[in-house]
């Protein structure tokens, strides 16, 4: 491992000359990028086919087996290089060096689990896990409950299909524009000002006398931001639920009604019970989203004011601090976090392709 | 069929009322943004968005002319002439000549002056001072009024942000780069998970459930614990900080999916289209880009739109494999988290900025709406 630097790199990207315009700079780059994929395909397909193994000749039909034998890993090589340098190479790098320490100069050195006792000493560190326990209960439980809501409301009315595509559109925001507009709505003036921030102004008009800094009131700051995720999020929950609950067959319904129940019965006893496996599928998505928040937090608080959350922490820790031991230890401990769900999803997969 | 709503009038109304409180709730956090960002710095920091809708009140002081422009008419000293005196002009409602009452007088009322004479002050904001002594002083009366002005926006932000290169505030240059980003990120993975999808739909190999589990098991790895490893990697084998780099970050973080989405789609195409292909002789490469390609158009579209949004609307991703300490290609997302910081209390400037990264994930979102809820359904692992 040569000495890494991180700034102010003289190994450049493919192009970048100041003073070209920035369009055509892009056009440019695009097309170099995307030639490159799609010759690799041609190219590679055009050698195994004419050349290594030409379907002609005296050997045209073994040729063409090898070919074919040959072909799907041909189809695969891009994707599993992706797959494995991007993903899987990345999690047991991490792993080694959440047990190593780097020493200056260059080199690491063995640290065993002192890394981890480290990062458990810290109070930062438990108050991320505290925070991201939060979330990981109410964004999911919110964002879950929201979609339901609003996939059996908007089901019968005619307008519904509207609603549906505005209670969906945060879906398209990203997570910083987000922040940006919910900082405007828990904008805080002073008392006797005209308020800008709808939360004060509401706060304010229901008779409250003084107004909040909503985002540096401990504990409860944290729900403020969690409420821009469930924001975004019911729209993804709605648009699965109401799916399901289009797909409960009819005469299940019919026969409530038939049997006297109310539409609440229907809805929790008969409905609910039918789209269970949907609601968790919905609950573990969302519970992914969740782990990996960072944006939200990064843009609003920055883990100010008792809102760290566990992502946030690493990126401080590897970026802000430069230290690559204790980041990936936290990196490991958000990795432990999904492991759970990603042997369900598989399980779940190979059950339903046999 | 019956269902909650419908069964009775009134839990049909509950039904409305409270989708039209959703809709409210979950619309309005948006558009305070988007109508902020027609409004100057000054309308922003006075008052709350939702004013800027409707005329507001306003309370002005102006000044009449001085003495010097007095003349005489009859015998009477008159100075004559507009409060607005060119500015704005609206309606009065009340007006006043003292700042202890300013809004004393109705329209067409007369006031005395405190220092003599008279002032008669009309809606359209003309006004006549009479006196029979000759008007004293340097400076005309002030004249307190309260107006109703109309809402008023400007495209003045969008000005600043989009094209004044030399301003810090400036967006041009980053939205170029976010779509430097942004195209390459989205095409690349989606030719390279196609290929992979066929392999693993229809081609027969050795591995080949193994390697679906392995794909959906990759699926909800975080690429937090992606960040250091293979930012050392690009380091260490000369890719170091940008394009290149974060297409590549982008392509192995959206292949999972992106393979997930295409394979389930392509194994749903019938059986019979690539046998007979097969048997009539077309190859497997010609089978995939004549036939395959164009059938899974939907599904191909679904991944687009998601990768779009995803790689337009990301910051991680960018501040780890693309952004260096020369600020060249900084992308709109870490821009406005620069504004935040360093612009926190400019709501002009920050709603402009967020809005025009806002705007064209939006605009796809609206125009194809139906792919990304077909693939949302498809994606979401059952």
């Amino acid at each position: 491992m040569g000495a890494i630097r991180f700034s102010g790199l003289p190994i450049s990207t493919v192009i970048r000359e100041d003073g070209m315009h920035p369009a055509i700079q892009g056009l440019l780059t695009i097309a170099i990028g995307v030639s490159g994929c799609v010759g690799y395909f041609y190219l590679s397909n055009q050698f195994v086919d004419k050349i290594l193994f030409p379907a002609r000749g005296p050997n045209a039909g073994r040729n063409i087996n090898r070919a074919n034998m040959i072909r799907p890993w041909l189809f695969l090589l891009p994707a599993m290089l992706a797959l494995g340098v991007y993903l899987a190479y990345p999690v047991f790098e991490t792993l080694r060096l959440s047990l190593t320490d780097r020493v200056a100069g260059g080199g690491y050195e063995w640290a065993g689990l002192n890394n981890y006792s480290q990062m458990l000493a810290e109070p930062k560190f438990w108050e991320a896990m505290r925070n991201n326990m939060l979330w990981l209960i109410v964004v999911p439980a919110m964002s879950t409950a929201f979609g339901l809501l609003v996939a059996q409301l908007t089901d019968r009315i005619r307008w519904g299909n509207v609603a549906k595509s505005l209670i969906f559109m945060p879906m398209a925001i990203s997570f910083v524009g987000a922040s940006v507009i919910w900082k405007l709505v828990y904008d805080a003036r002073p008392p006797d000002q005209d308020q800008i921030g709808v939360l004060n102004a509401i706060y304010i008009f229901f008779g409250g006398t003084e107004t909040h800094t909503w985002l540096t009131l401990p504990f409860w700051n944290n729900f403020f931001l969690m409420i821009v995720l469930v924001w975004i999020q019911t729209g993804f929950a709605m648009v699965i639920l109401s799916a399901a609950l289009r797909g409960i067959p009819e005469e299940t319904i019919e026969a409530a009604i038939l049997d006297g129940a109310n539409p609440f019965q229907i809805f929790f006893k008969i409905k609910v019970p039918q789209i269970k496996t949907t609601i968790m599928v919905v609950w573990t998505t969302i519970t992914i989203v969740v782990l990996k928040v960072f944006d939200i937090v990064f843009a609003m608080t920055n883990g100010q004011w008792e809102t760290q959350v566990l992502a946030n922490y690493m990126y401080d820790k590897m970026f802000r601090a430069n230290d690559w031991g204790v980041g990936s230890a936290s990196a490991m401990v958000i990795m432990l976090l999904v492991t759970p769900i990603l042997i369900w999803n598989v399980r779940n997969a190979r059950k339903e392709m046999q | 069929m019956s269902d909650i709503a419908g069964t009775r009038p009134a839990l049909r109304w509950v039904v409305h009322a409270s989708v039209v409180l959703l809709v409210v709730l979950w619309v309005f956090p948006t558009l305070g943004l988007l109508i902020s960002s027609f409004r100057t710095g000054d309308q922003i920091a006075s008052s709350g968005w939702w004013r800027a809708l409707f005329p507001s009140e306003q309370n002005l002081t102006l000044r009449a002319a001085p003495p010097e422009t007095q003349v005489l008419q009859d015998g009477l000293y008159v100075i004559e002439g507009n409060v607005f005196d060119g500015e704005r002009a609206s309606d009065i409602t009340r007006w006043g000549v003292n700042s202890r009452a300013i809004d004393a007088y109705a329209p067409g009322e007369t006031a005395e002056l405190r220092r003599g004479g008279t002032i008669t002050v009309q809606a359209n904001g003309d006004y006549r001072m009479e006196n029979t002594e000759e008007f004293a002083g340097k400076r005309g009366p002030r004249v307190f009024v309260t107006t109703t002005l109309p809402p008023e926006f400007t495209f003045e932000n969008y000005a600043h942000v989009l094209f004044n290169q030399s301003s810090s505030d400036s967006m041009g240059k980053a939205f170029f780069n976010t779509l430097t980003v942004t195209i390459p990120a989205t095409i690349i993975p989606i030719l390279v998970a196609a290929f992979a999808a066929y392999a693993l739909a229809w081609m027969d190999f050795p591995g080949r459930a193994l390697l679906i589990a392995a794909v959906v098991g990759l699926l909800v790895v975080p690429l937090q614990l992606a960040l250091i490893p293979l930012l050392k990697l690009h380091l260490n084998i000369g890719i170091g900080k940008g394009y290149l780099g974060v297409w590549l970050a982008h392509t192995g973080f959206g292949m999972p999916l992106a393979i997930y989405l295409l394979r389930n789609y392509m194994a749903g195409l019938p059986r019979d289209l690539i046998e007979n292909a097969r048997v009539d002789g077309a190859t497997e490469f010609q089978i995939f880009t004549k036939l395959i390609l164009p059938l899974s158009f939907p599904a191909l579209a679904s991944f687009a739109i998601f990768q779009f949004l995803w790689t337009w609307n990301d910051l991680l991703v960018a501040k780890v494999f693309l952004i260096d300490s020369s600020g060249q290609t900084t992308v709109m997302t870490n821009r406005i988290v620069e504004l935040l910081g360093t612009r926190g209390g400019n709501w002009e400037i920050l709603a402009t900025a967020a809005f025009v990264s806002i705007a064209v994930p939006l605009a796809v979102f609206f125009t194809m709406q139906k792919y990304l809820v077909r693939g949302l359904l498809a994606g979401s692992v059952k």
